[in-house]
């Protein structure tokens, strides 16, 4: 009898202790370009914090339409500003925690063995750069902005006929890497998953397309304090270092 | 060139559970609908067959978005799932959805075509004799009938396993809670980690291999090699 009430003393005393530090797990969507980061930022926030970031990575405008069905996401963190205008629009976000965290920059990529120079993009006309790989540029956003860097560049009309549109980034990295193209425009952070492929040009961010990574708390999530940390943690030195680390560029 | 880790047991396993459960899922509903179809003359027939054998045909995305639109907060359905605290989407039920909804077509195929094969005589003598319906099913259709419907379990399951639109429309792609098989390749191919990806296809081969040829090897015709 009495080892018993000593028992669920315990029990109760560890369920007590135990109630304060239990931690609050959130789940942000986010677009696949930020996985490697994210995967690491996720670990770091875990151990300073003792709430755990579950990560649901895809394209933006898949993770946008999961969100508007109600799929119980806390933060939507997007590769692009027109999928989280449009859930704003339809209010499935908490607008005033919008704020658009990343940049990244537009980069021409060659075969890592590639013989050609490029010291420029006015290089790409020149005729030994017979092809150049570009995801879809009317629908996949790296695609649509490189496109409108090119055309006010004033070099679009002269590489049209050489682009092959491809499905998205991945599949332009494998082109180049194969050496079936002889170059590529990726972003930045995506060249650096590949080695067999190397950084001919990077387009300044001032003469560049405005490229934006918004992220906001979602408007049905239970977990909106959790949430709101989280988002105050990317903001930290810390997490800024890691974004840089992969080769994002940290708004403000 | 090939890496295989804990993670790689453990999205394994998370797959051959879900795909198992949700071959259990749908083995009744498709040996009810096999029967029916085979045995049954109805107008509805061949619309019916029509609407199992969709998934088969339209693109995955479109089915995993109809099923997003039908299990989400906002549908009827959805709703009224999630006021008595059930949700589907961005856990292993979605994932368990959209494995069933896939892979029943096969199912259906393989089953139908062997209720189909079995001599509706033997059922109508067992029925002279005085047996039941329920009885003439389970004592002479079943045992005829058999390795086709096992048959299209195992390719309902292999299909099961292979599953990737559908999936990462209704369930995300959530390392460790819904990310399977099929999704893991994706990711690691995505992100140019192509030894881990590779790792993981060399397992999901062998159990394809294994659920395909069993399979066949089941309604391969006697004699025949």
């Amino acid at each position: 009898m009495r080892k018993n009430s000593v028992a669920v003393l315990l029990v109760f005393l560890t369920l007590g202790l135990s109630l304060p530090v239990k931690a609050e797990e959130i789940l942000v969507s986010a677009a696949a370009s930020l996985t490697d980061v994210l995967n690491e930022i996720g670990k770091v926030y875990q151990s300073k914090t003792k709430n755990q970031a579950t990560f649901n990575f895809g394209a933006s405008s898949d993770l946008a339409r999961q969100i508007d069905e109600g799929a119980p996401a806390d933060i939507f963190f997007s590769a692009d500003l027109a999928q989280l205008d449009n859930l704003d629009k339809k209010g499935r976000i908490e607008t005033t925690t919008r704020k658009n965290l990343l940049s990244n920059q537009l980069v021409i990529v060659l075969p890592v063995d590639s013989k050609l120079a490029l010291r420029s993009p006015r290089d790409l006309l020149q005729p030994e750069m017979k092809r150049i790989a570009l995801a879809e540029p009317s629908t996949v956003p790296v695609g649509v902005y490189t496109k409108k860097y090119l055309e006010s560049e004033g070099l679009w009309d002269g590489i049209k006929e050489k682009i092959v549109p491809v499905l998205n980034v991945r599949a332009t990295l494998a082109s180049v890497e194969s050496g079936n193209v002889e170059a590529g425009f990726v972003y930045k952070t995506d060249a650096a998953i590949s080695r067999k492929v190397r950084i001919a040009y990077e387009v300044p961010i001032a003469k560049g397309p405005k490229i934006t990574y918004p992220v906001a708390v979602v408007k049905e999530s239970k977990k909106k304090g959790a949430a709101r940390e989280f988002l105050n943690f990317l903001a930290t030195p810390e997490a800024k270092g890691l974004f840089e680390k992969y080769g994002f560029v940290v708004l403000r | 060139m090939i890496s295989f880790s804990e993670a790689t047991w453990n999205i394994t396993l998370f797959s051959l559970g879900v795909a198992l459960a949700s071959t259990l899922t749908i083995f009744p509903f498709g040996i009810a609908l096999s029967w029916f179809l085979a045995r049954k003359r109805s107008r509805f027939n061949s619309f019916l067959e029509t609407v199992a054998l969709l998934p088969l045909v339209i693109p995955p995305v479109a089915t995993g978005l109809i099923l997003l639109k039908i299990f989400g907060r906002r549908s009827p359905l959805g709703g009224w799932l999630y006021e008595r605290g059930v949700e589907i989407l961005f856990n292993w039920k979605g994932v368990l959805v959209a494995m069933a909804v896939m892979s029943f077509p096969l199912l259906v195929r393989s089953a139908r075509t062997s209720f189909a094969e079995v001599n509706p005589r033997l059922e109508q003598i067992a029925a002279t004799l005085g047996a039941s319906p329920l009885r003439i099913f389970f004592t002479v259709t079943i045992p005829l009938a058999w390795k086709g419907i096992v048959a299209g379990g195992l390719l309902a399951f292999s299909r099961a396993l292979g599953e990737f639109g559908a999936t990462i429309m209704v369930a995300g792609n959530i390392a460790g809670r819904t990310q399977t098989l099929s999704l893991a390749i994706f990711d690691f191919v995505q992100l140019g980690k192509d030894a881990e990806a590779l790792g993981l296809m060399v397992i999901t081969v062998i159990l394809a291999f294994a659920g395909v040829g069993i399979s066949e090897a089941l309604v391969r015709p006697k004699g025949v090699a």
